[in-house]
């Protein structure tokens, strides 16, 4: 017999939430859904909790499970069991209950809207066929293309948690599969409004949204490629890209990291309020002796690391 | 048991203890690491940022040198190890990717095999041979320290690439904890973002998340934590006077690099690590430990 912990939210009757344990035998081979459905059909017809296709492919059924986002439909309930027989289902994180598992997506479709999830091609009528793409351009953006807005990257995402501001991994892949569509017209634009405040450098590439996503998405993968395109649409004036571009440098020059200069190269030399708010930590650090050696070293056999930059070009 | 140190630019730089640690506890637990002098920064998922296929050239590279002397890499930092983990999976995964690399990598005199593997100073400790090396020779048993580990999420996730058993519930660190005679604290955040990669882009949201992860350390009893990683060791340390919620409770933690915490329970003095140079002190340590 196993049990099912799960946390219950219903405002018009009690304004916190609590958690409410079932006691279910797990049929050979059911999913976390299924059991559920079991729970919802014989114990208590009134938790609530959204589905819909049971086969991951709607991306309704997102809660999670024993702390971290899944699809209920899509994993065996046994798998999940912890050393107690027991799965703690609570709804996604990052959002507001509604009711039980069920959450408010408000602000996930905002950010889904904020990125224009549509193609903006460059020609004014439309064309009389279809925009083609080659196999070679579609691969670009199939991974991107595989989301199913389940919210479990949302859920999960460790900035989210901390900074309502940030887009989330799932609209920064929705915007990925439009900034590598080789019909968009709008690439620069995209990329530098993606890098605004709250878009892609402010990931803090924890990976928990690749570890959540149920389907091959990979959302931190395609922010990756995001910042890749700012960086080639030259696209630098913010403190993610010069962090790149310092970081990048430094390896070209040295073949390791000069920290005394990425944080000020990150800042920006004319940007003085960022300047003095390096100055607290670096203060302390250096009165602790934890600042890096004042002359940098370059590491051995450097000239090879080099020729290597030389001849990819960089 | 002898590897090749990768030792990663942050424990040649600001937390230059970490490097002087990890001699010490190697020594204790009679290993024998070879720093690689000659490898280059790991790139942190950075310089992939400009370049992924140069990011993977440069590990690669890295990964020829300790080829070359048949040893297998010791990482100490998560970050690294995360991110030459993820440049051994690209080129493992995709053989006409890998004699790509390999092409660039002709003319320096190198050529990556596969034969190396990659591992985290932890998962050396965390096998039966770690673990019996531990229990054999510590002489300082960490009695009556409470210890919260902090992973790093490099060395968690992607999970398929993690040498831990669950990544999402791990028990590596607390296991090696235990062995040093600590006591593990389990808490929420152990497996969390320390907010490190965007202190430069996002400050306040970075200091929350390390602020967080520290709090929750604290309600959960530790009196120290220790973290694998020297990024995360910066952001929890080094960022800890300026962490509003610990502020306004009134509350600070020290805060350990794994080599560190290990060596102490070998016998070594706090000086010795270099626990003087942080941030938030570690006196509180020496009063539990009598040492």
């Amino acid at each position: 017999m196993a049990t099912f912990k799960i946390k219950r939210f219903n405002p018009e009757k009690q304004p916190q939430p609590y958690y409410e344990e079932f006691q279910l035998d797990i049929p050979p081979a059911a999913t976390l859904l299924d059991c559920m459905n079991q729970i919802k059909w014989t114990l208590d017809g009134s938790l609530t909790y959204r589905m819909s296709c049971r086969s991951a492919i709607c991306g309704s059924c997102a809660v999670k499970s024993n702390g971290h986002a899944l699809l209920a439909c899509q994993r065996q309930a046994e798998h999940l069991l912890d050393d107690n027989d027991t799965i703690t289902l609570e709804p996604l994180g990052n959002m507001q209950p509604i009711k039980d598992l069920v959450v408010d997506f408000t602000p996930f479709w905002d950010k889904i809207n904020q990125v224009k999830p549509y193609l903006q091609p460059d020609d004014e009528v439309p064309p009389q066929k279809e925009r083609r793409q080659s196999p070679q351009e579609f691969s670009l953006i199939d991974d991107a293309s595989t989301c199913i807005m389940c919210g479990a990257c949302y859920s999960d995402c460790n900035t989210l948690e901390v900074d309502d501001n940030f887009l989330g991994p799932a609209a920064l892949a929705k915007a990925q599969r439009f900034v590598g569509d080789s019909r968009d017209a709008q690439t620069h634009a995209r990329v530098q409004a993606l890098s605004e405040p709250g878009g892609v450098w402010d990931c803090t590439h924890c990976g928990e949204c690749v570890e959540r996503c149920p389907k091959p998405t990979r959302p931190f993968d395609r922010i990756k490629e995001i910042m890749t395109v700012a960086l080639e649409h030259g696209v630098h004036d913010n403190n993610g890209a010069r962090h790149a571009l310092s970081f990048f440098n430094s390896v070209k020059r040295s073949g390791n990291l000069n920290e005394n200069r990425i944080p000020v190269e990150s800042m920006g030399f004319f940007n003085i309020r960022g300047l003095l708010s390096l100055l607290p930590a670096g203060l302390r650090m250096f009165l602790k002796r934890k600042a890096p050696p004042v002359i940098h070293h370059s590491i051995d056999e450097v000239d090879d690391v080099k020729r290597i930059f030389k001849e990819l070009g960089q | 048991m002898k590897f090749a140190l990768f030792t990663g630019c942050v424990a040649k730089g600001a937390t230059r203890e970490l490097m002087l640690s990890t001699t010490k506890a190697a020594r204790g637990l009679g290993f024998d690491f070879v720093e690689m002098k000659s490898a280059s920064c790991c790139g942190a998922g950075v310089v992939s940022e400009k370049s992924p296929l140069l990011a993977d050239a440069l590990n690669a590279r890295s990964f020829s040198i300790a080829e070359k002397q048949g040893l297998d890499i010791v990482t100490i930092c998560s970050t690294c190890q995360g991110t030459l983990k993820k440049t051994e999976a690209h080129l493992n995964e995709d053989a006409e990717y890998k004699k790509q690399v390999n092409d660039i990598l002709r003319e320096g005199g190198h050529q990556y095999n596969g034969k190396t593997r990659i591992k985290h100073f932890a998962n050396i400790l965390a096998t039966d041979e770690g673990m019996a090396r531990l229990k054999e020779r510590v002489k300082r048993p960490l009695t009556g320290l409470k210890v919260a580990a902090f992973y790093g999420c490099y060395v968690l996730r992607p999970s398929d690439r993690s040498d831990f058993a669950n990544p999402d519930n791990p028990t590596g660190m607390e296991d090696i904890f235990a062995a040093l005679g600590a006591t593990p604290v389990y808490y929420p955040s152990r497996i969390k973002c320390c907010g490190f990669p965007i202190v430069m882009m996002n400050k306040t949201a970075s200091l929350d998340m390390s602020g967080n992860a520290l709090l929750d350390a604290i309600d959960h009893g530790a009196d120290v934590v220790a973290t694998g990683c020297p990024l995360c060791h910066l952001s929890l340390d080094s960022y800890q006077p300026e962490i509003k919620i610990l502020q306004e409770t009134n509350n600070s933690i020290p805060v350990l690099h794994l080599p560190q915490l290990v060596a102490l329970a070998l016998g070594y003095s706090p000086d010795e690590l270099g626990m003087d140079r942080h941030i938030v002190s570690t006196l509180k340590i020496n009063e539990i430990l009598h040492c």
